[in-house]
């Protein structure tokens, strides 16, 4: 049966074939255009990265623009950042009491909340976060900027648009990213301890005491730090679709959605790669 | 490609005719995709002149603007600004040139994060930093006088009307005290009044800082009104350049048709 609902005898309806042969060089030619968009899109993010790299090592510094952007990705973020980390806490703290009590080491549950929290949950829970609330917020308004000559009227007016909007920005994400883990790690924590407390009373000092006994900084803080890598992920992936952004208001939503959806993948891929990474340096 | 010594001996001719030509465009060309937009461009601009580019929509008239400030790299051509060739110039290096220069854009682009004092000192912040504050602040006030904004200067750009904001965009263009400006459609969207009061302001300022400068419009009342010449695109090409007299009197079917039909 063809597609159309036709029974196809071959000799007598060639047509059918024709067309499926037809077809197989127009799936070939959108396979390779595919490809083409695929490293279209690597080469001018090199490009673009080389561009924002040149502007970022080379005064004048913009030093005004990047508190600003401190403030927008740091202090705007931390509520969320600080929230979600404590509800993350409760979670943790709920399902490792349980697991832990059946298999009776109940005693490991403050280490099994830090470890949980600080090298695991804490950095992709904020990483993943950002990269919605920022990454989504960074992507629109450079796309909006772009598609209204705002950044053609920066460059007209000899101001470097790299320097000032791209570089100013991923700094600012590589900057905030470890210090919003750690706001997430410890909100985390306390919300871990305090839902803890309510079923088994157990001390902060014990718990603190517990919880990091035998710790060691190696432990913590490349599971911190490595969020800044989160950091120059979102901020770079941002501004690029931001700024290649073509089209009306269909094109900043298109920007804003993909800086969204590649920044959370390429984040998560980070997150395999550090990790393994982290292991290997500091075992 | 004009090569080196042609832009020199343009540069040379001109001197010689007493005149001072500030932007000298030879051959230019520029492709988009399969879209020839400029096939071979020959223009030049003295200080003091207006020229006024017109012709029918998706022409290039805006893209010869942006090729001028650099926001587009010609495939071909040259472009010189004051006898250096800017075609293809480095970003920092065409910085240099661009402080040399005043663009006002379509739709104004403000930025819409700014004030309308902001968007004006915006440039001045960056380039102007031996300036203290309370003289930016007079400077900014002034621009905003002359531009008759004087009374907006707390309003953000969204609260304002589109003529507002062409005058904005003017002032913020003049705030580097440019010797070129480039004003893309200037009077396209406004009410004739306000397009009166653009042709006007244009005028004014042209006489007082005696500016090169290019003008693309549609409208050929408001090309008459502030241009010394005109030129009209048509196919990537210059059709005719002079007066609007010789537009007139040309015996060309597509300028007589363009007068007739505008």
């Amino acid at each position: 049966m063809s597609d159309h609902g036709v029974i196809a005898v071959e000799g007598i309806n060639p047509s059918i074939p024709k067309r499926r042969a037809e077809a197989m060089p127009s799936a070939a030619n959108s396979g390779v255009k595919l490809m083409n968009r695929f490293f279209e899109w690597f080469g001018s993010l090199g490009i673009f990265c080389w561009k924002v790299l040149r502007a970022a090592v080379t005064p004048p510094y913009e030093w005004r623009e990047l508190i600003r952007q401190l403030d927008e990705v740091g202090s705007k973020s931390f509520p969320l950042i600080a929230l979600a980390g404590a509800a993350i806490g409760v979670v943790i703290s709920m399902e490792a009491r349980y697991s832990l009590t059946r298999f009776g080491a109940k005693s490991m549950f403050p280490a099994t909340l830090v470890y949980s929290v600080i090298q695991v949950m804490g950095p992709i829970m904020t990483g993943l976060i950002v990269s919605g609330r920022v990454g989504a917020g960074m992507g629109a308004e450079l796309a909006s900027m772009k598609v209204s000559e705002q950044i053609d009227a920066i460059e007209a007016s000899a101001i470097n648009p790299y320097r000032l909007l791209a570089a100013t920005r991923i700094l600012a994400c590589i900057l905030m990213l470890p210090l919003l883990t750690l706001a997430a790690d410890a909100t985390g924590l306390l919300t871990g301890w305090f839902a803890q407390t309510l079923v088994e009373p157990l001390s902060f000092h014990q718990f603190v005491e517990n919880g990091f006994h035998g710790a060691t900084f190696s432990a913590f803080l490349p599971q911190t730090f490595k969020t800044a890598v989160y950091g120059l992920i979102i901020g770079t992936i941002a501004c690029f679709q931001g700024m290649r952004t073509r089209g009306g208001a269909e094109g900043v939503g298109r920007a804003a959605t993909n800086s969204v959806v590649i920044a959370s993948l390429f984040v998560i891929l980070a997150d395999v790669v550090l990790v393994k990474f982290i292991l290997v340096v500091f075992p | 490609m004009a090569t080196t010594y042609d832009i020199a001996m343009k540069q040379t001719e001109a001197q010689q005719e007493g005149r001072a030509a500030v932007i000298v465009v030879e051959n230019l060309r520029k492709t988009f995709g399969i879209h020839k937009v400029l096939d071979g461009i020959n223009l030049s601009v003295d200080r003091g002149e207006t020229l006024a580019v017109l012709g029918r929509s998706g022409t290039g008239k805006s893209v010869l603007l942006r090729l001028i400030i650099g926001l587009e790299t010609p495939d071909s051509g040259s472009i010189c600004i004051r006898g250096q060739n800017i075609a293809g110039l480095a970003l920092d290096r065409m910085g240099e040139i661009r402080k040399k220069m005043g663009f006002l854009f379509q739709h104004a682009a403000l930025y819409d994060s700014l004030t309308v004092a902001g968007n004006v000192a915006f440039p001045l912040e960056h380039h102007r930093k031996d300036m203290s504050t309370s003289e930016r602040g007079d400077l900014i006030r002034q621009l905003l006088v002359e531009v008759g904004m004087g009374g907006s200067m707390e309003k953000m750009p969204s609260d304002i009307s589109g003529g507002m904001q062409k005058r904005v965009g003017l002032a913020r263009a003049l705030a580097l005290e440019p010797e070129i400006l480039l004003l893309d459609e200037p009077t396209a969207g406004l009410d004739p009044i306000s397009s009166g009061e653009i042709d006007d302001l244009i005028l004014k300022l042209q006489h007082e800082r005696q500016m090169a400068s290019i003008v693309v419009t549609h409208d050929l009342h408001s090309a008459k009104t502030i241009a010394n010449r005109l030129a009209l695109l048509d196919k990537g090409n210059v059709v005719i350049e002079g007066t609007f007299e010789d537009l007139q009197e040309s015996d060309i079917e597509f300028v007589r048709e363009f007068l007739k039909q505008s």
